[in-house]
C-alpha cells in the first residue's frame, strides 16, 4: 500500500544509485497515522453535524456564531501585531523606561490567566478608560471583547518578535549600521523583514491559538460560536449534540489554519 | 577639537588617528593604550595573534566597539564626541566583515545598492548603475539578480566589498576579510583588494595573509597582547624585525 502524502520512489533507481530507501515497515512506523486518525474524526463529526437530522438545531445555532468568531479574531489578531511588534522592540531598546514598561506589561499577561484578564479590561478597564474619555458604555460588548484578546495576545506576540529579532545575527546590525544606517533605519529595512520571516510559522500557530481562545469571550456573551452553542443547549438540553458541532466548527478551523502554518513552514526551510 | 589637522612633515593628510586606545571587556584589557595614524592612500596593515586586539582596534574606528578610553579621529572628527553624527562619519569609512555580513533577504544588486539610497540619498537608479559598475569592478556582474545566499564565499565577500565602496568612502577597514574563505577562493578577494589598494585607497587591513601583508602594505603594525609591538616599513618589519615577540610570530606564521 502507499501511504497518502509520500512521494512516488522509484525504487531500484535509487538502490542502484547507493540510496537506501527505508522499507516499507519503517515507513508504516513513520507515518502520521495520528493525522489519518484526526482527519477521519473531523469526518466522521462533519457527517453527523450536517447530516443527521437530530443535529440539525445545534448546528443551525452554533453555524450563527461563525462570523463573530472569525471577524473578532482577524481584528484582535491585527491589532496585537501591531500592539506586539512595539512591545517587542521596546523590550530591546536601550532606552530604559521603554524596557521596563514593556517588559512590565509582558510579564503582567504572562501570570494571569486569560479568562481572569478578559474579565478585567472589559469589564473593568475599558469601562473606566471610556468613563474618562466621556464615552461611558458606547463601547460594544464585541469590541470590549477584541480589546482584550488584543491586549491579552499583544504580551504573547511580543515575546515572538522579540525572539525573532534576536534570531537575526548581530553582523547583519553592524553592517548596516557600518554603511552609516541610523538604528531605526537598520531595524526597519534590515533586521525586521528577516525577523519577520523567521517568526511567521509562531505567529500563525498564535493565531490558531487565538481563534480557539475566542471562545473565552462566551462569558461576556458575545455572539460567537461558543454562546450561541451555549444558549441553544441551555434552552434545548441537546447538550452532547451543541457540544459535538461546536467541536466539529474549532477542529475544522483549527486543523486547516495549521496545515497552511505546516506548509509554509515547510517552504521557508526549503527556500 | 581639531587634532588630526595638524600639518605633518608628509602632504598626504591624516585620515585615521588613534590616540592611547584601551578597550576593556569586563576583566579583559583586549586594547592597551594603541596610537596609530593612517594616512591618506596608505594601506596599514595590522597582523599578530588570535585575541591581540587587532581587530577590536579596527571596529573602533567606526564605533562599532566603544573605547573604553582614548580617541580616534576620522578626518579629524572626533568619534567620541557627543556632538559627532556617528553615521555621517560611517558612511565615509566602508567595512568588510569577515563573515560577509551581507543583507540574506535582498538580491546582490540591492545589497549594493540599499545604503546609497537610504543614506547617501541616491535615486533608485543613480544607486543601481553604481552597483552594477561595483559588480563589473569585483569581476561579477552577471551575479547581480541573485540572493547571497547562492553566491560562493568569494563571490560574496566580493559583493561585500562592492556595498562598501558604493558609499564613496574615504578609508575602508578590512577585518579578518578573508579568514572565513575555503583556500581556493583567498586569492580572488585579495586580488580585489590589491586592486583597490593601487587606486591609492586609503586602508586599514587586519589579516593573517602575510604574502599579502608584505606586498601592499604600506606600513605594518605588529600587534601582541592589546598593544603595538612593532611599526614600520613592510619591508621592515617582515625582513628585519627589532623585537623578540614579532619575530617569534614571524617564525611561526612564515
Amino acid at each position: 500500500m502507499t501511504i497518502p502524502g509520500a512521494p512516488e520512489i522509484d525504487r531500484p533507481e535509487l538502490e542502484r544509485a547507493g540510496i537506501e530507501v527505508p522499507g516499507l515497515s519503517r515507513r508504516l512506523v513513520d507515518a502520521p497515522w495520528w493525522f489519518f486518525a484526526l482527519v477521519g474524526i473531523l469526518i466522521f463529526l462533519g457527517y453527523l453535524v450536517f447530516f443527521d437530522p437530530k443535529y440539525a438545531g445545534a448546528k443551525d445555532a452554533v453555524v450563527q456564531g461563525i462570523p463573530v468568531t472569525i471577524r473578532s479574531t482577524i481584528l484582535a489578531f491585527a491589532l496585537a501585531l501591531v500592539l506586539g511588534l512595539f512591545t517587542g522592540l521596546g523590550r530591546l531598546s536601550r532606552n530604559v523606561v521603554v524596557r521596563n514598561l514593556a517588559t512590565l506589561y509582558v510579564e503582567f499577561v504572562r501570570g494571569v490567566p486569560i479568562l481572569v484578564l478578559i474579565f478585567v479590561v472589559a469589564l473593568w478597564i475599558v469601562p473606566e478608560v471610556s468613563d474618562a474619555l466621556g464615552a461611558a458604555n458606547r463601547i460594544s460588548q464585541e469590541w470590549r471583547a477584541i480589546i482584550a484578546l488584543t491586549i491579552i495576545y499583544g504580551a504573547y506576540i511580543a515575546e515572538v518578535f522579540r525572539a525573532g529579532v534576536e534570531s537575526v545575527p548581530v553582523g547583519q546590525m553592524e553592517a548596516a549600521r557600518s554603511l552609516g544606517m541610523k538604528h531605526r533605519t537598520a531595524m526597519r529595512v534590515i533586521v525586521l523583514p528577516q525577523a519577520v520571516r523567521n517568526v511567521l510559522p509562531a505567529l500563525g500557530n498564535d493565531f490558531i491559538a487565538m481563534l480557539k481562545d475566542s471562545s473565552l469571550l462566551s462569558v461576556l456573551g458575545v455572539r460567537e460560536i461558543t454562546q450561541m452553542g451555549r444558549l441553544y443547549a441551555n434552552s434545548s438540553f441537546q447538550f452532547r449534540e451543541t457540544f459535538l458541532a461546536m467541536t466539529f466548527l474549532y477542529l475544522f478551523f483549527t486543523l486547516i489554519l495549521s496545515l497552511v502554518v505546516q506548509w509554509y513552514g515547510r517552504r521557508l526551510q526549503r527556500v | 577639537m581639531a587634532a588630526a589637522s595638524n600639518v605633518s612633515e608628509t602632504a598626504a593628510p591624516d585620515r585615521v588617528v588613534v590616540r592611547d586606545l584601551h578597550k576593556w571587556f569586563g576583566e579583559i584589557h583586549a586594547v592597551a593604550g594603541v596610537s596609530l595614524t593612517v594616512r591618506s592612500g596608505e594601506v596599514m596593515v595590522i597582523v599578530g595573534p588570535s585575541g591581540s586586539g587587532k581587530s577590536t582596534v579596527l571596529r573602533c574606528m567606526n564605533h562599532l566597539e566603544v573605547p573604553t578610553s582614548g580617541e580616534v579621529y576620522i578626518d579629524g572628527v572626533h568619534l567620541e564626541a557627543r556632538t559627532t553624527d556617528i553615521n555621517r562619519v560611517r558612511a565615509e569609512v566602508g567595512m568588510v566583515f569577515q563573515q560577509f555580513n551581507l543583507f540574506p533577504h535582498l538580491s546582490v544588486l540591492d545589497n549594493i545598492a540599499v545604503a546609497q539610497r537610504l543614506v547617501r540619498k541616491r535615486h533608485r537608479e543613480d544607486a543601481e548603475e553604481r552597483a552594477r559598475s561595483l559588480l563589473e569592478r569585483v569581476g561579477i556582474p552577471e551575479q547581480a539578480k541573485k540572493k547571497p545566499a547562492q553566491l560562493s564565499g568569494g563571490q560574496q565577500q566580493r559583493v561585500a566589498i562592492a556595498r562598501a565602496l558604493a558609499m564613496t568612502p574615504k578609508v575602508m577597514l578590512f577585518d579578518e576579510a578573508t579568514s572565513a574563505l575555503d583556500p581556493e577562493m583567498i586569492k580572488e578577494v585579495l586580488d580585489v583588494m590589491r586592486d583597490l589598494a593601487h587606486t591609492g585607497m586609503t586602508m586599514v587591513v587586519v589579516t593573517h595573509e602575510m604574502a599579502f601583508a608584505k606586498q601592499v602594505g604600506s606600513h605594518v603594525v605588529f600587534m601582541d597582547e592589546g598593544m603595538v609591538v612593532e611599526e614600520g616599513a613592510a619591508d621592515q618589519v617582515f625582513d628585519d624585525p627589532q623585537h623578540e615577540r614579532t619575530r617569534a610570530f614571524l617564525a611561526k606564521i612564515l
